[in-house]
Order: structure tokens, then sequence, then C-alpha cells
């Protein structure tokens, strides 16, 4: 009999996986449940155009709906796992269903981080993540309307662009000093900053959101000491991995489900792929990374792994995200000690800034500029010594440098 | 009703598929919706992964909307590339490319 294969999570990861699985010859049969009700889909479009309506939900689905059938895959939708049995290596659900694994993945990506602040339950207080979360946002996001986001992170900016675009009234609050700190240079933070004001933006940054208030649902939210009146109110303040069935069944987990880089647990029939997971990154350290590019090749080397090939995860990571027109390409990881390197006038709105780390492209993020994020991801893979004169200089072309 | 209009893919084993794909749909989505393989699309097509290339005839080529800047300069690192290379997420279906014949590589990567 041929072994079988469940999946948890029916998102990214997990439909990558089972594509991945029969490319790889995987014949047995294959399980996927998912906790949401629809078959697996794409959720950058959802803080972008799908929020601004020119971007419709059957485009969203990364797959064509026979897709699973045709492919051997039982897909369950509206079901959470509830629990792994790993010594029986049994699967249950919420409904009191049991399926059996041979091998076993976890794809169960990330939840979004709630505020606890007073008055955060309010109605009108909204979060990003999935298709729902955007119907439920679609309905109040309308012209003229206040809308208050908590987080300058890239979510909240998207959601800011999207909203000054259709004319609501966006004011941001990021308890930082600069947007996307986390993620971008200062330099990035700085350019970005700018065209969210040029767009008629309102930036609260060092502000942290206190409390809110309002008569049956949210009216005001009360920020660095002072009241602002909002409508509507959109938190995008991060993700926590989902990881409690992988801590319930006494897998390793530390702020993500831990795997090798062969996407391994420490039981050797589970796997796990995606937002979910902490992995041992191409840098040798531990990293828990939110990124498409993360749970396609993560899950790419799950599947491999799961039909006893295995391949050294190292793909350098890579991330995008859309703001008014502009396009921001990041590959590789930055860490703040590294010497920036600036390829381009701000002021064009196309320009890069390069990682330098010993002599080496650590990272690039470009902004509406093709050449150099191709080319600077390159670097990054090949980790070979670059010139950072010719790097900086615009007369030399990005294409003799890569 | 959403007007849909035919596409065939041709694998680079030969292999055909003709498929119809909605009216202000890309040609990217056309393939994945239809089960095409050879399309990996990994961004989705938000233009950012190159991973969606096809080959144009030229008489087809002649009637598909010029390249954006991006999609130019994405496609020059993708796999392959030949003169009748396109991003298939960027270009949208219309009445003019009914019937347009799109040749796929042997990888994406
Ligand atoms: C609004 C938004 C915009 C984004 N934009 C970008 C972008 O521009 N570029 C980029 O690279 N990345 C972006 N991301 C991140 C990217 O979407 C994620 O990194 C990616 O979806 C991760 O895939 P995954 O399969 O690990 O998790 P998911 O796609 O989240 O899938 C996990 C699924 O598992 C389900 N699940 C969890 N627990 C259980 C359980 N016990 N039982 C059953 N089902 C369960 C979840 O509900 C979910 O449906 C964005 C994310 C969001 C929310
Ligand atoms: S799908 Fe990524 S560039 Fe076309």
């Amino acid at each position: 009999m041929s072994e079988s294969i469940v999946i948890i999570g029916a998102g990214q990861a997990g439909c990558q996986a089972v594509e991945s699985l029969r490319k790889e010859g995987f014949t047995g049969p294959i399980t996927m449940v998912g906790d949401e009700a629809y078959p697996p889909y794409q959720r950058p479009p959802l803080s972008k155009a799908y929020l601004l309506g020119t971007f419709e939900r059957p485009r969203l689905f990364l797959k064509a709906d026979n897709y699973y059938a045709e492919n051997g895959c039982a897909l369950i939708v509206n079901t959470t796992a509830k629990a792994i049995h790993r010594a029986e290596r049994i699967v249950e659900l919420q409904d009191g269903r049991k399926l059996p694994y041979d091998k076993l993945l976890l794809a169960t990506g990330a939840r979004v981080r709630k505020l606890n602040c007073p008055g955060a339950g309010l109605p009108g207080i909204h979060y990003l993540k999935t298709i729902a979360d955007v119907d439920g946002l679609q309905a109040v996001f309308q012209p003229g309307k206040r809308i208050a986001v908590v987080g300058g992170g890239y979510i909240g900016l998207e959601v800011a662009a999207v909203g000054a675009k259709r004319g609501l009234d966006v004011t941001v609050f990021e308890a930082m000093d600069r947007l996307m700190a986390r993620a971008v240079s200062p330099q990035l933070s700085a350019f970005y900053a700018d065209e969210h004001k040029k767009a008629g933006v309102k930036l609260m940054l060092q502000t942290g959101v206190e409390a809110f208030g309002g008569d049956g649902k949210v009216e005001w939210v009360r920020a660095g000491g002072l009241t602002y009146d909002a409508d509507i109110v959109l938190v995008g303040i991060g993700v926590i991995p989902c990881e409690e069935l992988a801590v319930h069944a006494g897998l390793g987990c530390e702020d993500g489900i831990v795997v090798d880089q062969n996407a391994r647990t420490g039981d050797p029939h589970i796997w796990a792929a995606g937002d979910c997971t902490r992995h041992v990154g191409r840098e040798g350290h531990a990293i828990r990374l939110e990124c498409v590019q993360n749970a396609i090749d993560q899950a790419k080397h799950a599947a491999l792994a799961m039909v006893g090939r295995h391949k050294t995860y190292s793909e350098v990571p890579w991330f995008w995200s859309d703001q008014y027109d502009l396009k921001l390409q990041i590959a590789g990881l930055a860490r703040p000690t590294d010497t920036l390197v600036l390829r381009g006038d701000p002021a064009n709105r196309k320009f890069a800034v390069f990682h330098l780390r010993d002599g080496k492209v650590a990272a690039v993020e470009a902004v509406n500029a093709a050449p150099e994020y191709m080319i600077g991801k390159k670097l990054v893979a090949e980790g070979k010594p670059v010139d950072a004169a010719k790097l900086a200089d615009t007369s030399i072309p990005m294409k003799t440098l890569g | 009703m959403v007007q849909k209009y035919r596409v065939i893919f041709i694998e680079d084993s030969g292999k055909e598929h003709a498929v119809e794909v909605a009216e202000g749909w890309s040609l990217m989505e056309g393939a994945v919706k239809h089960l095409v393989p050879g399309i990996d699309a990994d961004c989705g097509g938000a233009c950012a992964c190159a991973t969606c290339q096809v080959y144009v005839a030229p008489d087809w080529m002649a009637k598909l909307p010029p390249k954006s800047d991006m999609e130019e300069t994405m496609l020059d690192f993708a796999p392959d590339v030949t003169s009748e290379s396109r991003l298939s997420c960027q270009v949208r279906m219309t009445a003019a490319l009914d019937g347009i014949i799109l040749k796929l590589p042997k990888s994406q990567h």
C-alpha cells in the first residue's frame, strides 16, 4: 500500500507542497485540511489590488477549482485540525474525524497579532489576513471615511496607499521613529514617508496607540496622549506563527516550529513549511520569514525531503510591496550594521539601496528598479566581493555588475 | 457574461493545451486556471519573479501591447530569453488575442 500524506493548512505553502509532491513523483493519497472557507489563495493582493477593487476574487485562488481532485488531493476546507497524535500518527479534526498519516506537513501559517489596549474589542476595528477580513473592511472602506491605520509596516502602509487612492482620510500611527523599521533601511523609510505625505496620508511616528473608544463602535483613537476621530481602524502590527498544534504534540517550537534545512521537525514523520516555521537560514542562524518566497521554496524542499530526497534550503529570501505606483523589491536579509550604498536618486522615484557586509552584497532594496533588484539578488546568492563605487555609479549599467 | 477567448499553450515537449481565458485576465492566469504546466508564477502576477515567461510568435507579438519598463527589465533576467519572450502575467486577454499561440520554456528557473 502506498504511503499517505496529510497537510495541515491550505495556504501558499500547503498548495505548493501538493504541486511539488506530485512533481517529485509521490503517487499516494494526499489530504489537505484548511480552516478557511476557501481553497488556497494568494494573500499579497489582499492589501493591494483586491482592496482597491481592481482584482476580482476568483483571481486570488492559486489553482483551478478542479486542480486538487485532478491531482489526487482531498481538500477539506472550513475545518480546523485540533490535535496531532504522534504515537498513532493520526491528525484529529475539530469535527471528530481522524486522519491517519504516514507523513505529515504542517503549513499552518501565522495569525495576526492583536492589540489588547482598552477598547480593542470594539466593532469597527479590523485586521487584514484573509479574504473574509477584506470583505468585512470593504463594506466600510469608502471615500471620505476617516481610517486610523495602526502600524507603519508593509500591510498598514499598503492599506494606507489604497485608502488615499480611494479618497479616504488616512492617518497612520507607528510606535517606532520610522516606517517599516523592522524591514528596511532608514533611507527607504524616509522615502516612503515622503511619498505617503504627498498622497495626503498623515503620519504619526513615535506614537503608540493607547486606547479606542466609541458608542457601540469605534469612534476615536487615543495615541501619544491625544484623541483622534476615526470611522474605521485597521491594525497591522505583525503576526504570530500558528504553532499550537506542534507545541501540544511536543515538537520543538521557538516562536515558530523549529525545522532544519530540509524542513524536518524533530519527528521523522513530520515536516513544516511557510510562515509557521523557524529555520536555519543561509547565513547560519535561526530565522522566521513571512513571505511568499519562503512558503514556496520551503514547501518545495519539504516535498523533496518527504519523498526521500534532500536538498539544502538556501534560497535568497525575496519580497515585494506595492504602494502607489512604487514597486519595492527586496532580496536578502539586511542587518543594521551593514554598509549602505545608494544607487540612483530617490527624487527620481527609481533607486536602490545595497547592503554591503564584508565587501559583499547581503541585501538589496530596489524601488521601481528591477535590474538593481535582479542583479542584486544574484550578487547576494553568489556572495562575490563587489566594488561599492561601481555599484553607486549609475553610468555603469547594472547588467555589467552581475 | 464575461467574454472568453481561446489561447493555445504549447509545452516544451510539444504537448498542446487549448484553453479559454476570460477577457481582462492575464495569459498567466489562463494557464494556471486550466492546469497548464510550465508556468510557475511564483509572485502571482506582481511582475516580481520572472517565472511566467512564454514565447510569442512574431505575428502575434505585433498584436500585443508593448512591454512596460518593468516587464522589460524583469524579463532580462529570465532563463533562455529570446526576442519572442514575454511575461505572461503582464499580458491581458482581449478580443485581438483570440486564438493566440504561446510556447512555454523548458524551465522557469
Ligand atoms: C495582507 C497580506 C499581504 C501580504 N503581502 C505579501 C507580499 O506582498 N509579498 C510576500 O512575499 N508576502 C506577502 N504576504 C505574506 C504571505 O502571504 C505569507 O508569507 C504566505 O501566505 C505564507 O504562506 P503559508 O502557507 O505559510 O501560510 P498561509 O498562506 O497563511 O496559510 C496557512 C493556512 O493554514 C490555516 N490553518 C492554521 N492552523 C490551522 C489548523 N489547525 N487547521 C486547519 N487550518 C489551519 C490558516 O487559516 C491558513 O489558511 C502578505 C500577507 C498578508 C496577510
Ligand atoms: S508571475 Fe511573477 S513575474 Fe509574472
